[in-house]
This record gives C-alpha cells, structure tokens and sequence, in this order.
C-alpha cells in the first residue's frame, strides 16, 4: 500500500529507501510535525485517530490521482495514529521523479489531499486540562451560527 | 434489519462506544442518523458529516440492506 498507518515513530530512511530508482533525478518530502500552539491555544499532545479501511481507500485513490496529474516516478505517504508529543512527525509524504518541479507539485497535491479527504481525526489537548477534536468541537457547539452570518 | 455501526472520534466519545449491532427500520444511512442523533445527542448536524457503507462513501439515499455496516464520517482532520 502507497498509504499506511503506524502506531509507532515514522521511519523516514526506509520510506524513502522505497521511492529509489535510477530514472529520478528528484526526490521531495514532506513532514508534518507537532506544534506546540492552535488558533490561539497551547497545544501539549495529539491524538490521531483512523477509519483505516476507508482512509487507505481514499489514500491510495490520492496517490493514483497524484501519479496521473504529475510525471512522477513514485509516491509514499505514511501517517501516525495514536497518542503523539509535541514535535513527533504526525505525517510524512515523499515522492521521487525525472525533474524536481513536479516531485514538489505531487508532494504538495498530495498532502493537501490527506488532510481533505481522508478519514483521520485530529484531538488536541490543550494547556489547562481542555481538549477538542479539530474541525468538529467550534462547529458543533454553534452549529446554526453559520446559518446566521 | 440487524446493522452494524462503528463510531470514531468525536462521535465515539459522544455514543460512549466504538461499535454496536442496531435493530432498525431505517430505510437509508439519513433514516439512521435521524435515529441515532435523538439516542445519543450528538451534536454534529448530518449536514457536517459524510457517511460510508462497507467501508466505502455512500448517499445518505441509499438503501440500507441487513448486515450493513455504516460509518458516519465527522469533519477529517489528517496531517
């Protein structure tokens, strides 16, 4: 699978190990870390949750759509699940193709994609004892404030 | 019908579960939800969520069959 989910710290020399091939003269990664503050609150660890049979689904749907819009070569993306610190890398993508221009295009297409459309859920504790999962807490305490403004 | 529904994140926390077996009449992923949300309060709209059927996104018009398992989807926040 060109997408999979780990429990454990992301091994980025044996991933990127994957995307070798005498053919690319570029290879772009990209790695997700975790920060210490969210839209004004001070962030002290994540959780990363999955619905890992539909998320590697979708996961690989994004690889196969990355290697159709790009020329590249190969494509890998790997994210954590499970109780992360601050400054763990949450997410990592690498691709590898003949020319550097598109190993970025496809690693920041793919990246963006993820975050969109995969299912993955992000819970933040914050400083203080609170916690909240991102994108659905604000939403879901004012939900008819969208229909107001 | 007997359906089987698992519940992440958010919505886990709110069922107080992961997972559960449901006798139903609902005819549709949109049926159930109006079902479930009057059960456990959630406090996600069915507008604000996506649903899957057998590990695959659905309509929220589809016909539900016995042994389904549903998933509904909170807004994603990978990366």
């Amino acid at each position: 699978m060109r997408v999979r989910f780990t429990q454990s710290a992301i091994d980025t020399i044996e991933a990127r190990r994957e995307l070798l091939d005498l053919a690319a003269g570029a290879y772009a990664s990209f790695e997700g870390w975790v920060r210490d503050h969210n839209e004004g609150q001070v962030v002290t660890r994540l959780e990363y949750e999955a619905f890992q049979e539909l998320a590697m689904k979708e996961g690989e749907r994004i690889i196969a759509d990355a290697l159709r819009r790009f020329p590249v070569k190969h494509a890998l993306c790997i994210h954590r699940v499970g109780s992360l610190d601050l400054g763990d890398m949450a997410v990592w993508v690498g691709v590898s193709s003949a020319h550097r221009g598109e190993a970025f295009d496809a690693c920041r297409f793919i990246i963006d994609e993820v975050k969109h459309r995969v299912p993955i859920w992000k819970k933040e504790h914050y400083r203080g004892g609170d916690s909240g999962w991102v994108n659905c807490e604000r939403c879901a305490a004012a939900p008819h404030h969208h229909d107001l403004a | 019908m007997q359906l089987k529904i698992h519940y992440y994140a958010l919505m886990r926390e709110q069922a107080g579960r992961s997972e559960e077996t449901v006798e139903t009449s609902a005819a549709t992923p949109a049926d159930l939800y109006g079902e479930l949300i009057a059960r456990y309060a959630f406090t996600l709209s069915r507008e604000q969520l996506k649903v899957a059927v057998n590990s695959e996104f659905s309509e929220w018009s589809r016909r539900l069959e016995q042994g389904d398992a549903v998933v509904f989807i909170p807004p994603v926040a990978g990366g």
